[in-house]
């Protein structure tokens, strides 16, 4: 399984050159190339089944990381996309229109960590309340007994 | 020419078909439903943001309290994403330890899911003849771990102690049992004429779709899409058993109930299967970690097969001895997402049998 993931690595990294691989083969994506990108992994590589999104948020690089897990049902490989987006201006498009599982998994990272999906269908939030102030998974979010 | 006016019906949250507090409100059309919007977070209790407060340990007892019903398949995610992170080896006897709980819990929840579905359509006796057995499973969890649901048994780099003596004739002899109890089910609810008219060809769902939506678990495989990832991508020691991916081929509420069936019993020949191996295999049931635990920096997804679907685990390390970041897929609150088109142009009776057909834990929804 492992070989697998590194010839797809290694074929990605000759067919487009603005992404970056790292040691754990995590695929690193600028975030105007991802849409394009996307698709092209799920036309052409298999990918097709979006188990896991979710978002990082790192303040002291001003930035949010998005990461992305696709795996392959037919040929059981699996790889982490990722790319970040400022701390200011926290929008990207969203992977809904390529991978329905998408939907709930947005809401949730927009919900906790406050980044906007432009293109989600439905982009409210899914586990707060309405009316909740806040985005609680930021670490710069005031909350009783939290890490100093 | 007769006009029909849409009206709104709330399903909950207070209601014992939603398996907990979830609500969904209903837009009908005489009995169709239209529309279906859920609503959930009731239950939310922020576990991802209080684990970056907890030390890497601290984390395990909080995953228990996500999937309740399979609390040893929670425990194992996690313990084995940081264990990726940190290059622990598991001990051999710890990791037949951890397959035969594990399996314990998902036979556990299968039971529960099989009998609280029966009495979603209205089977009482097929509801109490699962918990008779499940409370057998829960004796024996109990008597391994110390706690019936909450079992915290996972440790990072083994599990808490090794099983109690006698404890594993035990198991042996309700698995022995099992396949006939399996068979008891099947008499009763499987083939009731009722159970099939009200779950046959109800709530279909076609096998592109539910990859598309990232949908797992028995509610993927009863659609025929043959993705177990205990086969596919075997993680601790799945691969030295024999056992069968049971499929589905309409993908509708039948398929799903009866896929968690056979899969009871792929479980009892797993943990049949292990009882033999395990006599071979003595030692410690822990590895040497640091009391100190502080994985390098750098992140780790990891994900397992659960008893509701793919639970994974993504844990972010800074160098300190707490995550920077814990988040976890939920199997439970990603099969929820389809539930609206799913409903859609089905009756107002069918929406428990969909609903309870993909077997969700308000728990883990809500995290």
């Amino acid at each position: 399984m492992e070989d697998k993931v590194t010839a797809l690595v290694e074929e990605l990294r000759g067919k487009f050159p603005f992404i970056e691989v790292n040691e754990q083969k995590t695929v690193i994506v600028p975030v105007d190339k991802l849409l394009e990108f996307m698709q092209e992994l799920k036309d052409n590589y298999a990918l097709d089944f979006l188990t896991n999104l979710t978002a990082v948020d790192y303040p002291e690089e001003n930035k949010f990381e998005v990461v992305y897990n696709i795996n392959s049902i037919v040929k059981g490989y699996s790889l982490m996309v990722k790319t970040s987006v400022s701390r200011e201006k926290p929008e990207l498009p969203s992977v809904f229109p390529i991978w329905g599982g998408a939907n709930w998994q947005e809401r949730k990272v927009y919900d906790l960590m406050g980044i906007v999906f432009t293109g989600h269908p439905n982009l409210k939030r899914i586990l707060l309340d309405p009316n909740f102030e806040g985005h609680p998974l930021r670490k710069d979010f005031q909350w009783e007994g939290g890490r100093e | 020419m007769l006009r029909t006016q849409e009206y709104f019906l709330n399903f909950g949250p207070q209601h014992p078909s939603t398996h907990g507090v979830f609500q969904i409100i209903l837009t009908l059309d005489g009995e169709r439903i239209v529309k279906a919007e859920p609503v959930c977070g009731y239950l939310h209790r922020g576990i991802e943001k209080l684990a970056e407060s907890r030390t890497y340990t601290q984390v395990i007892p909080y995953t228990d309290r996500m999937d309740y019903l399979a609390a040893m398949l929670q425990n194992l995610g996690y313990v084995q994403a940081v264990e990726k992170l940190m290059g622990i080896e598991v001990p051999e006897r710890a990791e037949y330890l951890r397959i035969i709980s594990g399996e314990l819990s998902r036979l556990a929840s299968h039971l529960l899911a099989t009998g609280v579905y029966a009495l979603d359509i209205g089977a009482f006796t097929g509801f109490l003849i699962c918990f008779r057995e499940r409370e057998r499973v829960m004796d024996l969890l109990e008597e391994l771990t110390g706690s019936r649901m909450t079992l915290s048994y996972a440790r990072i780099g083994g599990v808490a102690d090794d099983a109690p003596e006698g404890w594993l004739d035990k198991v042996k002899q309700l698995m022995d049992a099992m396949p006939d109890y399996i068979a008891e089910y099947n008499g009763l609810i499987t083939g009731n004429e009722i159970f099939q008219a009200r779950t046959k060809f109800v709530g279909q769902l076609k096998p592109e779709t539910a990859i598309n939506y990232s949908l797992s678990g028995p509610v993927l495989r009863a659609s025929g899409v043959n993705y177990d990832l205990r086969k596919v991508r075997p993680y601790g020691i799945y691969d030295r058993f024999d056992f069968e991916v049971p499929l589905g081929e309409n993908g509708d509420c039948f398929d799903r109930f009866y896929c968690r069936v056979r899969e009871m019993q792929q479980s009892v020949r797993i943990i049949q299967q292990a009882i033999e191996q395990i006599k071979e295999v003595g030692g410690p049931v822990q590895a040497k970690v640091p009391k100190v635990l502080k994985p390098p920096k750098g992140d780790v997804y990891h994900e397992i097969e659960s008893a509701k679907g793919i639970i994974g685990y993504y844990v972010v390390s800074d160098g300190s001895n707490k995550p920077y970041r814990v988040h976890v897929r939920r199997p439970s609150f990603i099969n929820l997402g389809y539930l609206d088109e799913m409903l859609r142009g089905y009756l107002i009776a069918d929406v428990v049998a969909i609903l309870g057909s993909i077997d969700i834990v308000l728990g883990e929804v809500d995290c």
